[in-house]
């Protein structure tokens, strides 16, 4: 019974830890994306002849700002399933 | 597969276990089998295809074949001379189209569905997993950055000289100060360009690695609730329709930020500060 206790513990923790890492990476990601095409509407409606080149532009740095984020979400989801923390258990 | 009962998390273990055999000791030895067989038969029919069409190409009216090919080698060409302001055509537009069009080709084999997939794969041989998305095995993205880093140096090496390089490394970006300060300088310039040299292709690598496994690992999770009864298979359905929806346009984004990325990073090694 003990172990089964310091297993729901270990699995509890990681449980709050991937919240964690989900939703502040969420958080951060969309802030900065809205940001970035906040500026990209601004400066298309100052200049409508850029929209082309603006919107190319726009989806590289979309990848960019997802990218922390979505290197903490792959993270997360190896704790979720493949947690190594309960290696010390040796179980 | 059919006839047993899978608890959820062996079936998602199954579909994330690659086909893996060692040579030698040690997990550190042994190779993906899978990731490496696909990216290859995909590398080779992608550029065979385009060396094929390129072979057969006419300077008149061209064929629907040769067309889309032009389109896409245009775009890249575009993208390219956007970015890079040296010789392109020798080598940095090749090997963008190169590095573009097989990383698009891996990424794209996630639109294959998976429980298919992996029971063709048990048909053939490989019953315990066969993963075939190279680029959802982080060993494959780190190998494409890492050729992309080593090209970075390579091309710092050849644009300023071994001298040249050196001397970048541990005077630039702060320069070397008074006579005295010169050691303190030479740690903190070279401390500077190592966390430039070690995040560049760690990002570069995990960036695509991560869009792809996570969105492996969300098929699989919304394919497991529809094992919770009817509702929960609907919401299945159209939660998957839309996911399936965004994931083609991470497919193509991923590709085109690795390219441009790989162009960005050899354009940078060739400037000087």
């Amino acid at each position: 019974m003990e172990k089964l206790q310091l297993i729901a513990m270990i699995q509890a923790s990681t449980g709050i830890g991937i919240g964690l890492m989900i939703g502040l990476g969420a958080l951060g990601a969309c802030v900065g994306v809205g940001i970035m095409c906040s500026r990209f509407l601004e400066g298309a409606a100052r200049q409508p002849e850029l929209i082309p080149q603006l919107q190319g532009k726009v989806f590289l740095l979309l990848g960019l700002i997802d990218a922390s984020f979505i290197i903490g979400l792959g993270i997360a989801m190896f704790f979720a399933f493949a947690n190594p923390l309960l290696s010390s258990l040796g179980s | 597969m059919a006839a047993e009962q899978l608890t959820p998390s062996e079936y998602i273990a199954h579909h994330l276990t690659f086909f893996n055999r060692p040579v030698g000791q040690g997990g550190f030895w042994s190779f993906n089998v899978d990731s490496i067989l696909v990216a290859a038969i995909l590398g080779f029919v992608g550029i065979g295809f385009f060396w094929w069409v390129a072979r057969g190409a006419t300077s008149g009216v061209p064929s629907k074949r040769q067309a889309f090919v032009e389109i896409f080698f245009d775009f890249i060409d575009r993208q390219v001379s956007d970015i890079f302001h040296g010789n392109r055509h020798r080598f940095v537009a090749p090997l963008a189209l190169t590095v573009g069009l097989w990383v698009l080709l891996m990424n794209a084999m996630d639109f294959l569905p998976a429980d298919i997939m992996s029971w063709i794969a048990g048909v053939l041989g490989a019953p315990h997993g066969f993963r075939f998305v190279p680029t959802a095995d982080v060993n494959t993205t780190f190998a494409l950055a890492l050729s992309v880093w080593l090209l970075m140096i390579g091309f710092a090496i050849r644009v300023k000289g071994p001298r040249g390089f050196v001397h970048e490394l541990f005077c630039e970006p702060f320069g070397v100060g008074p006579f005295w300060a010169a050691p303190l300088m030479f740690f903190l310039n070279f401390a500077f360009n190592l966390v430039e040299y070690i995040s560049k292709p760690l990002s570069h690598s995990l960036r695509l690695f991560g869009n792809m496994y996570a969105g492996e690992i969300i098929y699989l999770l919304l394919w497991m609730l529809a094992s919770a009864g009817l509702v929960a298979t609907a919401a299945a359905i159209v939660l998957g329709f839309a996911w399936s929806i965004f994931h083609i346009l991470i497919v193509a984004l991923q590709a085109y930020i690795f390219m441009m990325l790989t162009v960005v990073y050899i354009n940078m090694a060739h400037e000087s500060h």
